[in-house]
C-alpha cells in the first residue's frame, strides 16, 4: 500500500547518510476555513501573513522567557543531530533538531537581532519568505515535539517549543493543520477528538459492561454522568472505540469495580486529549481543560483519574492547575490529578488485587515509555515514577518481560513516530520512517529475548504502531495497553474458573 | 477531490470522502470502493450498511467492537473480528469502510 520505501532495520543503531530535502514534499492537510474560525484563526492564508506572523513571532517572544532564551543560546555543538527519530528514519538534515530551530532562528535573527539585522550574512539571517513559509508548515508538521532532543542538548534547548511556536505563528495568518483544528473544533461542539456523541457513548459503555459479564460473570459498570460518584475519569475517546485501547478501558473498570470505589465517565468532558497544546494554542488548551474542571464540578466527584494518554498527563501533570485551577474541591488525600497506574499499583502494592500472571504467558512483553509521560510528568512519590510504575504493574501481571536497549527508554525514549498531531494518514510516510528507530530497538530484543508484545499508556502510540508495525514486519495487535494486560489477569471476586466457562460454553452450544 | 457519477459531480474531500452524506447511493459506493481497490462483495455490503444504519442512529461510525459483534451475529464467530474487517478493508474497518458508506472520516487518536 505504501508508495514509499520503509527503512530496513539495521542490526545495531545506525546515523543515516544525509538525503537533503528528502522530506521537503511532505505537508499535512491545510486546515478548511470553517476549521480553522471555529478557533478563531482567519480561515485562509491572509494578505499581509508576513507583517502579522512577525508581529505574533514577537509577541510570543515577549510571552515566553523559554522561546527567548532558546533563541540565542544554541550554540551548535552537534549533540543534537542524530537524536531525532524523523531524523534517524529519513536521513533529510532539516529533521535535525537544531536544522528544524534554525528555520525560525534565521527569521529571528532577521528581524529581532541587531546582528542579524545588520550583517544578516554573518549569522545566518533570513527574511520570512514564502519557501521559509513552507518549510515552516513542512518541517514543523515533522517534530512530534517528543523533546528526546533536548535531554541530549548541554542547553536543554527544547525544539517542541519552536515547533508549538511556529504552528500558533501560522495558525494566525491562516495556515493551519486540518487534523488537530478540525479535532479541537469536535471538542468544542460535542466534547471529544471523535465527535461522539452522549447517546452514542452510552450505547457503546453497555456494549462493553454486556461484554465482561459474558466473558467473567460478574457485573462490572462502565457508569456515564453519575453525580456524587468519587471518581471522575478523563480517558482518550479512542479507548471508546479503537482497538486495543478499548480493552484498557475495561481493565480501568475492572481495577475500579474490585476497589469498589463509586466512579464516572463524563459525557461533557469525555476527552483527555488537549490537542491545543500541539499547536501552542494557550487560549484553546485552557477551553479545553476548562471542560474537565466544569464536569468535575457538576458531577460532584472527589477525584479526577486519567487513563491511558500520553500528553494528557502531561497537560493533566504539569498545565491543569496553572490553565485552569486550583482543583482545591477535590480530596487532598489523593494526587491531584492521579493517573490510572498509580491508582492500580497503589491497589497492588497493598495486596487489594489478585492477579493471575499466567493469563499472559503467551507474551513475551516489553514497555515503550511515550515521551510526555516520560519526559514531561511524574508519577507517584519517587523520581523516576512514570518509568518505574508501569513497568512494576507489567511484572505484576506478566511473567515475561524484558527492557528495550537503555538508549532508547525512559527518559531517552525514542517517540513511536505519531505524536505532536501527527497521527494522521496524510502524513504516513513520515509517521512509518520516524518509527524506525523504536522498530530496531524492538527488533534486537524480539530476536534475542523474543519479545512478541510492546505495552504502551498512551492512545497516539497504540494507534501508530498498530497501523506502522506491519510495515516492519510485527503483527498490529503485538502494541497493548498496559490496563488490558492487567484486564487479562485480574481476578474478580466471583468471576467464573476457565472450568465453570468452558462448561458454560458448552451448554450453550 | 470528486467522484463523477451519471455526469454530476460529487464533491468529496481530500482523502475522498463525500462531503454531502444525502448524495450517497450504493452505485456511488461502488464507485468509492473501485479508488479504493475493492470489490464489493455481500460481506463488504454488510459491513457497509451497519455502518449507515448505525450511524443514522447514532450520528458517528460504530466503535471497532460494537462493529465486530454486530457481524458476528451477522456472518458468525469466524467473521466476527477485527482480523476479518481488515481483510475486508485492509486500510482499517473504521475509516476506509466510512468512506465506502459515505459517512465523515471519524477522527482522533484513532
Amino acid at each position: 500500500m505504501a508508495d514509499y520505501d520503509i527503512p530496513a532495520l539495521p542490526d545495531y543503531p545506525e546515523i543515516p547518510p544525509i538525503k537533503r530535502d528528502v522530506m521537503a514534499h511532505s505537508q499535512p492537510y491545510i486546515a478548511a476555513p470553517e476549521h480553522q474560525e471555529a478557533l478563531g484563526f482567519p480561515g485562509e492564508l491572509v494578505d499581509d501573513w508576513h507583517d502579522k506572523a512577525l508581529t505574533k513571532f514577537a509577541e510570543l517572544l515577549k510571552e515566553s522567557r523559554a522561546l527567548q532564551v532558546f533563541m540565542d543560546s544554541c550554540v551548535k555543538c552537534g549533540a543534537c543531530t542524530d537524536k531525532c527519530h524523523y531524523f534517524l528514519g529519513t536521513g533529510d538534515p532539516k529533521n535535525m533538531p537544531v536544522a528544524r530551530q534554525d528555520l525560525m532562528r534565521k527569521v529571528y535573527r532577521k528581524h529581532f537581532t541587531w546582528t542579524g539585522k545588520w550583517l544578516p550574512w554573518l549569522v545566518g539571517a533570513e527574511d520570512l519568505t514564502q519557501e521559509v513559509l513552507d518549510d515552516w508548515y513542512s518541517y514543523f508538521h515533522q517534530c512530534s515535539q517528543c523533546r528526546r532532543c533536548s535531554v541530549f542538548c548541554p542547553y536543554g534547548i527544547d525544539t517542541a517549543e519552536f515547533s508549538m511556536a511556529a504552528r500558533e505563528i501560522m495558525d494566525h495568518i491562516g495556515k493551519g493543520q486540518k487534523y488537530c483544528n478540525e479535532i479541537i473544533g469536535k471538542v468544542h461542539k460535542i466534547g471529544n477528538n471523535l465527535g461522539l456523541p452522549e447517546k452514542a457513548l452510552a450505547n457503546t459503555l453497555e456494549g462493553l459492561e454486556e461484554d465482561i459479564e459474558e466473558e467473567t460473570g460478574v457485573a462490572v459498570r462502565l457508569p456515564l454522568d453519575v453525580e456524587g460518584a468519587e471518581i471522575l475519569l478523563i480517558t482518550p475517546s479512542a479507548d471508546f472505540f479503537a482497538e486495543p485501547h478499548v480493552d484498557s478501558l475495561i481493565g480501568y473498570a475492572k481495577v475500579f469495580h474490585q476497589a469498589g470505589v463509586s466512579w464516572t465517565i463524563s459525557s461533557y468532558a469525555s476527552e483527555a486529549a488537549n490537542f491545543a497544546m500541539f499547536i501552542g494554542a494557550g487560549e484553546q488548551m485552557k477551553m479545553v481543560a476548562e471542560r474537565v474542571r466544569k464536569a468535575a464540578i457538576d458531577l460532584g466527584v472527589r477525584r479526577i483519574i486519567v487513563g491511558e494518554c500520553g500528553h494528557a498527563w502531561r497537560v493533566a501533570y504539569n498545565f491543569w492547575n496553572t490553565l485552569v485551577g486550583p482543583f482545591d474541591f477535590l480530596d487532598p488525600d489523593y494526587p491531584v490529578p492521579q493517573h490510572i497506574c498509580e491508582f492500580t499499583w497503589d491497589l497492588i502494592e497493598r495486596g487489594e488485587l489478585t492477579l493471575d500472571k499466567s493469563a499472559n504467558d503467551h507474551m513475551t512483553l516489553t514497555f515503550h515509555d511515550s515521551c510526555n509521560v516520560a519526559r514531561a510528568s511524574s508519577m507517584g512519590d519517587k523520581p523516576g515514577g512514570q518509568f518505574e510504575i508501569p513497568r512494576n504493574i507489567i511484572k505484576a501481571c506478566c511473567n515475561n518481560f524484558v527492557d528495550m536497549a537503555a538508549d532508547t527508554i525512559r527518559e531517552s525514549t525514542f517517540c513511536c513516530g505519531g505524536g505532536g498531531g501527527l497521527l494522521t494518514d496524510d502524513l504516513m510516510e513520515i509517521r512509518a520512517k520516524g518509527a524506525m528507530p523504536r522498530m530496531q530497538a524492538l527488533n534486537e530484543v524480539a530476536k534475542s529475548e523474543g519479545v512478541t508484545h510492546m505495552a504502551a499508556i498512551c492512545a497516539i502510540c497504540k494507534t501508530q504502531f498498530a497501523k506502522v508495525m506491519p510495515e516492519y514486519g510485527f503483527e498490529m495487535d503485538s502494541i497493548v495497553g498496559v490496563h488490558q494486560l492487567v484486564s487479562s489477569a485480574i481476578v474478580l471476586d466471583g468471576q467464573r474458573t476457565e472450568d465453570e466457562e468452558t462448561a458454560t460454553a458448552s451448554a450453550a452450544e | 477531490m470528486s467522484y463523477m457519477y451519471n455526469g454530476t459531480e460529487i464533491a468529496a474531500d481530500e482523502e475522498g470522502y463525500i462531503t454531502e452524506i444525502s448524495l450517497w447511493n450504493k452505485d456511488l459506493a461502488e464507485l468509492i470502493a473501485q479508488d479504493e481497490n475493492i470489490d464489493m462483495s455481500d460481506d463488504h455490503w454488510e459491513v457497509v450498511n451497519f455502518l449507515r444504519n448505525y450511524y443514522e442512529e447514532y450520528q458517528i461510525a460504530p466503535a471497532v467492537r460494537v462493529l465486530t459483534k454486530a457481524i458476528k451475529k451477522s456472518l458468525g464467530p469466524e467473521k466476527g473480528n477485527s482480523k476479518y474487517l481488515y481483510e475486508l478493508f485492509p486500510y482499517g474497518p473504521a475509516k476506509q469502510a466510512c468512506k465506502i458508506a459515505g459517512l465523515p472520516k471519524p477522527t482522533g487518536c484513532i
